[in-house]
């Protein structure tokens, strides 16, 4: 709309990326918040009054951790739609330069949700092995081999580890009998 | 003495010694490693809790975070990407070095400093933790309830950039903190009975710091490999030596209050010693371009305030960093609850812990001048494998701290809010503080109230108490006129702004 060598006095070219970017994005995490401020709020509604004895109602600290949540989540919308931009948390291996990376994040949770529904089943000395396997592939690992019998030495490791050191019982599933 | 001495015995059993070199070495790597830190170390190690004894757990734990601050400046000054917050000024000057060819001497004084450093602190803490104890003893509810509000108040107001995303990291962990049965009810359980006892916080602590941040980091994985600068043995000239001492004496004095403070860290005084060393030194021309003193004085500090920091977990039960926060849920499991009557009752068990903060330190200096070049290789371990890890042991812990799925459902949810946690800039350290503290505000309330027969005025019925609220006020002002100050100077270019859109 205007030429950057024009006259002197013209005004400078708006800067677009200072003015209009909102972070629309964070308008959910603002909804996030007013969701479990409200739920907060609601279910110390739901609790009696307890016993005459009791000066310090079990609703109280909900009624204020809740009003205070949905006050925050007001306070982040509007900063969001101030132009208040996020500071993303940076890292040794964070590259911020390239945007999230949805497609990993969403492989990987796929891969949790797995050892989550299957662990009982199946048993940690599988699921496991899937999980560490399965990460490592999602992550750019295509050495299969290495990946299977890391992952495999692993979740074997630490079922006997926890079994025999710690003491704690990891589940067998299908294995039970054989390990 | 005889007692810090029974603690030497204790800290010294071969047994116990062998975990505080795993502590240390284990500290050292994951400090190095990037993406995990002491806190996330920590917390994946919590199942040891389950059969290992006590002392030697907490010995592992001590050594893991002194390791842990030690190794962050590693990557530092070979990689100029700081892993933890504490030893981003260390970066500033060691990475120059390092680009000059004195990565050698940078990380021997960091080394050395955090030995000095860390012993002056540990005495520091000897010295002062049988002192405080008597004193806290006598502290009532309300008192008790102050500090709390104060120290959730300094972690959430005084570190990170955005007070707003500090206080919605502090309610949600608030909020998280209010699950479970109270008077026989149960709140916020979603009609869960695996609820009813509470959210782990071994699950939480896992989930935000372990699956939260390696999901963050899958996400955004940098896919070109870092530039390492090649490192031979550390070691430092005279001149270097003259040029280091007084920073890390000035360093560690910095550093212990901070670190003792409810709103301690490390990333106050490591700013406050780069710049006092910074106009001492007599080379303030090398600053910039990698003077030795930016190096020795923040380094100092950093472990300093870790020392510092275990003085108001152990006597108060108040964690004031990550790490510390951790470990207070180490002592939980351990069915131990740190605070007033916890350094009388458990004697024993808390010179012994002393006691190894100065075999860990000793480790530390013996370990890691000779290992040095072996820590700059782990920085080449592929990345899927080293993430694959961490999600793989954050599943185990978490299971192990229930044996149920359910707490692996939940690690889940929990983990993908650490990512969004991370998205939005929103602090994690307020969270997880406020997860561990929010059941114990609530009882000292309950307790206070309870004494004071439904009172509201008892709160400032204990001197201590109004010294909180005076400090917590101070606070409040402080940052009201920095803000008006901040806006005031950022006024005038958004007028002429205007003015140009208008012409």
């Amino acid at each position: 709309m205007s030429q950057q060598h024009a006259a002197p006095a013209a005004p400078p070219a708006p800067e677009p990326t200072r003015h209009r970017v909102v972070d629309t994005a964070q308008y959910a995490m603002a909804a996030f918040l007013a969701v479990a401020g409200a739920y907060v709020v609601y279910n110390g509604t739901q609790l009696r009054g307890g016993m005459s004895a009791d000066f310090l109602p079990p609703s109280t600290f909900a009624y204020v951790v809740g009003g205070v949540l949905l006050v925050l989540a007001v306070l982040l919308a509007v900063a969001t739609a101030r132009g208040d931009v996020a500071e993303a948390e940076e890292g040794e291996d964070v590259d911020l330069s390239s945007g999230t990376d949805v497609r990993t994040l969403g492989l990987l949770v796929a891969v949790l949700c797995v050892n989550v529904f299957l662990i009982e089943i199946l048993g940690w000395a599988i699921t496991g092995a899937i999980l560490f396997t399965g990460a490592a592939w999602v992550l750019g690992s295509r050495h299969w081999v290495r990946d299977i019998a890391l992952g495999v030495a692993l979740s074997v490791g630490t079922f006997y580890a926890f079994y025999v050191g710690l003491g704690v019982p990891l589940p067998a599933g299908i294995l039970n009998g054989v390990l | 003495m005889d007692l810090l001495l029974d603690g030497f015995a204790t800290a010294l059993t071969p047994s116990n010694l062998l975990f505080a070199v795993v502590g240390v070495l284990l500290g050292t790597a994951v400090g190095v490693l990037p993406g995990i830190g002491p806190a996330m170390t920590v917390a994946l190690l919590l199942p040891v809790t389950y059969s290992v004894p006590a002392d030697s757990a907490l010995i592992m734990f001590a050594g893991i975070y002194y390791g842990g601050m030690y190794g962050g400046s590693t990557t530092s000054i070979l990689l100029n990407t700081p892993g933890e917050s504490s030893s981003v000024i260390t970066a500033l000057e060691g990475n120059k070095m390092a680009k000059n060819g004195r990565a050698a001497q940078a990380l021997a004084t960091a080394a050395i400093g955090s030995f000095v450093a860390g012993t002056i602190g540990t005495v520091l803490l000897i010295v002062l933790a049988p002192t405080v104890g008597p004193l806290v003893v006598q502290l009532g509810a309300p008192s008790y309830f102050a500090i709390m509000l104060l120290a959730l108040f300094a972690v959430t107001v005084v570190l990170g950039a955005s007070k707003l995303r500090g206080f919605i990291a502090l309610f949600l962990g608030l909020a998280i903190g209010l699950v479970g049965m109270t008077s026989g009810q149960p709140r916020m359980t979603f009609g869960f009975a695996e609820l009813s006892d509470g959210i782990e916080i071994v699950v939480v602590a896992v989930a935000i710091f372990a699956l939260g941040e390696a999901l963050w980091v899958a996400a955004h994985l940098r896919r070109k490999p870092l530039e390492i600068i090649p490192v031979g043995q550390p070691w430092m000239s005279k001149a270097d030596w003259g040029r280091s001492w007084k920073p890390w004496l000035r360093g560690t004095a910095f550093g212990f209050p901070f670190g003792a403070l409810p709103a301690g860290g490390a990333e106050v005084p490591t700013f406050l010693s780069y710049v006092t060393e910074r106009r001492l030194s007599k080379h303030p021309e090398e600053f910039g371009k990698g003077a030795i003193e930016g190096v020795a004085g923040p380094e100092a500090a950093n472990n300093a305030s870790a020392a510092g920091t275990l003085l108001p977990m152990l006597a108060l039960g108040l964690p004031t960093t990550a790490t510390a926060a951790v470990i207070l849920v180490a002592f939980e499991s351990y069915g131990l609850q740190p605070g007033p009557q916890f350094m009388a009752q458990n004697e024993a068990l808390v010179w012994a812990l002393l006691a190894s903060l100065f075999v860990a330190n000793t480790l530390l200096l013996v370990l890691n001048l000779p290992l040095a070049p072996v820590w700059a290789k782990l920085l080449q371990i592929p990345r899927p494998y080293l993430y694959a890890g961490i999600l793989f042991f954050a599943t185990l812990g978490a299971y192990a701290a229930g044996t149920s799925s359910f707490d692996l459902g939940l690690l889940l949810v929990l983990g993908v809010l650490g990512f969004a946690m991370r998205r939005f800039g929103v602090p994690v350290l307020p969270l997880i503080i406020g997860v561990i503290l929010g059941p114990r505000l609530e009882e000292q309330l309950s307790e206070a109230l309870e004494i004071s027969r439904g009172d509201y005025g008892t709160l400032v019925g204990e001197p201590v108490a109004i010294a909180a609220y005076v400090v917590m006020a101070a606070l409040l002002v402080g940052l009201v006129v920095a803000r008006v100050r901040s806006s005031r100077s950022t006024t005038p270019t958004s007028v002429t702004e205007k003015d140009e859109v208008n012409a």
